[in-house]
């Protein structure tokens, strides 16, 4: 068992500016940053699965999603933070010092900030598991290479969708994005991208039925929402980017969610209902979604911890 | 070599995987894939560990494609382990060192 003065669950650019911040405040975080996986859900959190940043000040060339936080991560462990490459598993924040759980090691803490992020909702199709990784993927930066010169699908229709399929044109003959409505819900910059892209064709209000092929995807079942007619798309990459979940399975009955599972924070500050918990990026924010709101808001509950602690301990 | 991985090529691939007294592993990665750079770390912890009785490799796709598609490795990471020049597992996508060592306990002495 170890104490920290404050534990911070999760390691994407909110977590990271609040390690930043708490670091430099003397105040010896560790931040439990997670598990290497292929899904969002990972050291880094979504910037690890993209290329090009374009939109975060002070890059005005741009930088690499996992470069940008490989930078944040070196910047919080220059000033102290301490770093634990695993999951949390449990949860104890019935009293004080609250308990985290690391399988069979506990780690006690004075404050707790959650930022847990949110990770990429899957298609929910029964041939999901058996194709994962044979042309069904979660992230076109890893596999976007391997179907150069082929025909493939993005499904979605917003940032991340449009993002994913445009950079998937460096590759594929072509590239189908596959929406369930009429019109795109990414921003005008992103839209144009995809509408004026020879390669992107899209297909609108269409969902994703059945995954055909055994050992790897040799076709995708589409079905029209607005005729019910069934076709089958030809394709042999499959990319999914159709919204994404908080992370908040841990914190079930103990945190105030919404239906959405979103943590629910005091407006205008990171309090959660418990006093001493606090909550920042994606995991509290269905709105914004950004690396900078994000980071912004790392630094909010970075500064209620620190203020916190200074009215509550000793 | 000096964190115990081997590096692979497309000349080196097929000796190196029949002719080694244990089982390998191998890591097919590129520079371009973020998940691949975090694991690539536990990855040298394992080939530390295991010396004698793992061998760890990494096989960068970019740069040798042909034993890619070979293997018809689609995402990466893809970690293949070999045993007597034959695949004997698969794994796809990144995973926290735990995970691995359980997906890797059939190749592992039993008293680790």
């Amino acid at each position: 068992m170890s104490h920290h003065h404050v534990v911070i669950i999760g390691s994407g650019p909110a977590g990271l500016t609040a390690a930043i911040y708490t670091a430099r405040a003397n105040l010896q975080p560790l931040v439990i940053e997670g598990e290497p996986s292929s899904t969002s859900d990972q050291p880094g959190g979504q910037l690890m699965l993209t290329t090009e940043v374009e939109n975060f000040p002070g890059f005005p060339e741009g930088i690499m999603g996992p470069e940008l936080m490989m930078r944040f991560r070196e910047q919080a462990a220059r000033f102290g933070a301490e770093f634990l490459t695993e999951k949390v598993t449990a949860v104890d924040f019935s009293e004080r010092p609250f308990r985290v759980h690391v399988r069979d090691r506990e780690f006690t803490a004075d404050a707790v900030i959650v930022s847990t992020g949110a990770q990429s909702l899957m298609l929910g199709l029964e041939a999901e598991g058996r194709l994962l990784g044979h042309g069904l993927s979660t992230c076109a930066t890893c596999d976007g290479f391997f179907f150069r010169g082929h025909e493939i699908a993005v499904v979605g229709g917003g940032d991340s969708a449009i993002e994913e399929a445009t950079f998937l044109t460096k590759f594929a003959s072509k590239v189908t994005l596959i929406h369930r409505r009429d019109a795109l819900r990414a921003s005008k910059i992103m839209q144009d991208r995809a509408l004026s892209n020879p390669k992107i064709e899209m297909l609108w209000n269409s969902t994703v039925v059945e995954l055909l092929g055994t050992d790897k995807l040799e076709g995708a079942i589409v079905r029209n929402t607005i005729s019910d007619e069934l076709t089958t798309l030809p394709v042999t990459g499959l990319f999914v980017a159709i919204g994404h979940r908080p992370n908040t399975d841990l914190f079930k009955g103990v945190l105030d969610m919404e239906d959405t599972g979103y943590l629910v924070t005091r407006p205008g500050s990171s309090y959660t209902n418990i006093d001493g918990v606090f909550a920042c990026g994606d995991v509290q924010d269905h709105t914004y979604r950004q690396a900078i709101t994000a980071a912004g808001s790392g630094c909010t509950a970075a500064i209620d911890t620190e203020r916190w602690l200074e009215a509550n301990t000793h | 070599m000096a964190d115990g991985i081997v590096t692979l090529t497309t000349s080196t691939f097929d000796e190196a995987v029949a002719s080694s007294d244990t089982p390998v592993l191998v890591d097919f990665w590129a520079e371009w894939c973020g998940p691949c750079k975090m694991i690539a770390p536990i990855l040298g912890e394992i080939a530390s560990e295991q010396a004698g009785h793992l061998t760890i490799a990494k096989l960068n796709v970019d740069e040798n494609p042909d034993i890619a598609m070979r293997f018809n490795v689609m995402s990466i990471p893809t970690l293949l382990v070999f045993d007597g020049g034959e695949v004997r597992k698969r794994l796809v996508g990144a995973k926290g060192k735990g995970q691995l060592l359980q997906e890797l306990n059939e190749f592992l002495p039993t008293s680790r």
